[in-house]
């Protein structure tokens, strides 16, 4: 429970003034750095947007929306907007799906549960540089990675995963580096379910699936909605994964919002081209947390 | 609840290592290719049983490359964590002990700060570093991470302090306590796991993150993910070196996350899940 009940909130006034004064100084260092580092750079951004402005050939000067246009048209934002979809709720669906079966199986008393659970969450503290390259260069490499073997086995052609699926490989790195965390948290969640509860319903007749359904899942409806908001946050800017595997290719196959605006303002040096991307970024970003801090805000609630 | 019969257990046991050997396998995999030699790493065959050589672990220990990288990791998490910390208490303890009917909405607006995505912000920040002379810094990248990373240290901080009861913090204001006194003798000894945690959440983020390190640093500042990254390259094709590096790079907050994951729970949830 993270928000004060009505009670609590009153505390700070029995208290008196000072103590609320110094409150407010000791809180006034985090939030002006905070607001500062939100509102500078984005007003920046917003303000380089509408500059034609390249590294390459500083002089520009103000064209209004014509970054915003030339990207509109192109076909390249709308693939990354796509791609980003993909690729987050792709992620999603992944993660919650196999994180909370290996959640339930997890709960089950099994042998050497404590290895088992090290095992399971591993993946969740690995760089996201090494994972990908781990992935990319020993196991999908179609010639000398594992699956190759693999497919030598079963006598069949090697799939070469980052020109044929590109996108569903980053998506396996990604949910691979992902499913732990889903696991850890609706895992701790079941844990606290009221066995009771469960053995009642097991002596009224209900199997295990009923017990899932109408117990369990009920109870893992909020740690689920945790997952997902903390995934999205993290999910919708993926880059390590891309920079290091394919580099948005081919084509522009696995190029997501943050990889294009990287390649435009980094490689092609078009400072306004990349502002106008960013605040697209955001915008989307903004749609979507609007939506999921509110979720999040009542669910805390309770 | 009842236990299952022996042989269930078998069987969901037997299920269970089966799937966690697959989900450890690339980790693995990783670490036994680090120990062969590049020939063998590349085989077409792969080796499950061969001679282990540690040339390539302490290649790579003893390159100054590594420790460079390794020291710049180290530097920039440990100093963003205490950065954040040393803003973050005071505000927390602030919101927990004397909330006002705004501060609910100052924690969600601290939070939303994290749900802007760095590459709307990544041209600004890139130009405002390079003219003031913070590209490829420790101090930038501190910088930087203290940033991403006080939303969320806030947050688990103020959850951790709303559990120390008021009622012992009044009392010793009662008795005469100054603010100071209640901070070192009762809070932070009352809330140190807490702080702790918040603390090692933040390493464990700042020794992962990649987006700013790739884009503000080349070789100076730069921590181990930007060297790893360095890796893609077509020159940097060597399996059993590129393993080496990786299991040296991982190793510690693999360690650091296996020791902590339960009140990791607590922090990444923001104590809504127990």
């Amino acid at each position: 429970m993270a928000f004060g009940s009505e009670a609590q909130v009153g505390h700070g006034g029995k208290t008196g003034g000072h103590g609320a004064a110094q409150a407010r100084l000791m809180l006034s260092p985090t939030v002006i750095v905070l607001l500062i580092w939100m509102i500078v750079p984005l007003v920046l951004t917003l303000w380089f947007s509408f500059q034609r402005y390249n590294l390459l050939r500083p002089a520009g000067g103000f064209v209004g929306f014509d970054n915003y246009a030339y990207l509109l048209e192109g076909h390249d934002l709308w693939r990354s907007i796509w791609n980003t979809v993909l690729l987050v709720g792709g992620v999603l669906i992944a993660t919650i799906t196999f994180g909370t079966l290996s959640a339930v199986l997890l709960n089950q008393p099994l042998i050497g549960r404590g290895i088992l659970r090290l095992l399971y969450i591993a993946p969740f503290f690995v760089m996201p540089t090494v994972g990908a390259l781990i992935w990319k260069n020993l196991l999908l490499n179609p010639v000398t990675g594992l699956f190759a073997w693999f497919a030598h086995l079963l006598r069949v052609t090697p799939i070469d995963w980052f020109s044929n699926v590109p996108l569903l490989a980053i998506g396996i790195i990604v949910a691979w580096q992902w499913i732990p965390f889903a696991t850890l948290i609706l895992l701790t969640a079941l844990q606290s379910l009221d066995q009771d509860q469960m053995e009642a319903a097991h002596m009224d007749g209900a199997g295990p699936i009923a017990r899932f359904r109408y117990i369990m899942l009920p109870h893992l409806a909020r740690p689920i909605s945790i997952v997902v908001m903390i995934e999205t946050i993290f999910l919708l800017s993926v880059f390590a994964e891309i920079l290091v595997t394919t580099s948005g290719g081919p084509g522009i196959a696995t190029t997501n919002l943050p990889f294009l605006v990287y390649k435009t303002a980094l490689l092609r040096y078009d400072i306004g081209g990349a502002s106008a991307g960013g605040i697209i970024a955001v915008v989307l970003a903004n749609i979507v947390a609007f939506f999921l801090v509110r979720s999040v805000a009542t669910s805390m609630e309770r | 609840m009842r236990q299952p019969s022996a042989s269930a257990r078998i069987s969901l046991s037997a299920l269970a290592w089966i799937i966690g050997a697959i989900v450890f396998f690339p980790i693995f995999w990783m670490a036994l290719t680090s120990i062969k030699t590049e020939a063998q790493a590349i085989s077409s065959t792969p080796l499950l049983f061969f001679r282990p050589t540690f040339a390539n672990l302490a290649s790579m220990l003893e390159s100054g490359d590594y420790l460079h990288f390794a020291a710049n990791s180290i530097i920039v998490s440990i100093g963003s964590t205490a950065a954040a910390l040393v803003l973050g208490i005071p505000a927390a303890y602030a919101m927990a002990f004397y909330p006002t009917h705004r501060t609910k909405n100052l924690l969600l607006w601290m939070l939303s700060t994290k749900m802007m995505p760095s590459v709307g912000v990544l041209v600004p920040v890139y130009l405002i570093f390079r003219d003031v002379g913070l590209l490829d810094t420790r101090v930038g990248l501190v910088a930087i991470y203290t940033l991403a990373n006080l939303p969320i240290v806030v947050w688990m901080l103020y959850s951790f302090f709303r559990d120390v009861p008021h009622e012992i913090l009044e009392a010793s204001r009662m008795d005469g306590a100054t603010f100071l006194q209640q901070m070192v003798f009762l809070l932070l000894p009352l809330s140190a796991p807490g702080i702790a945690s918040t603390g090692l959440l933040s390493i464990i983020l700042s020794w992962n993150e990649t987006f700013w390190s790739i884009n503000l640093t080349s070789s100076e500042a730069a921590p181990l993910t930007a060297f790893i990254a360095s890796f893609s390259s077509p020159e940097g094709l060597f399996w059993a070196r590129l393993s080496a590096a990786s299991v040296l790079a991982i190793a510690p907050i693999l360690m650091l996350g296996w020791m902590t994951q339960r009140q990791l729970v607590r922090g990444l949830t923001f104590g809504a899940v127990k």
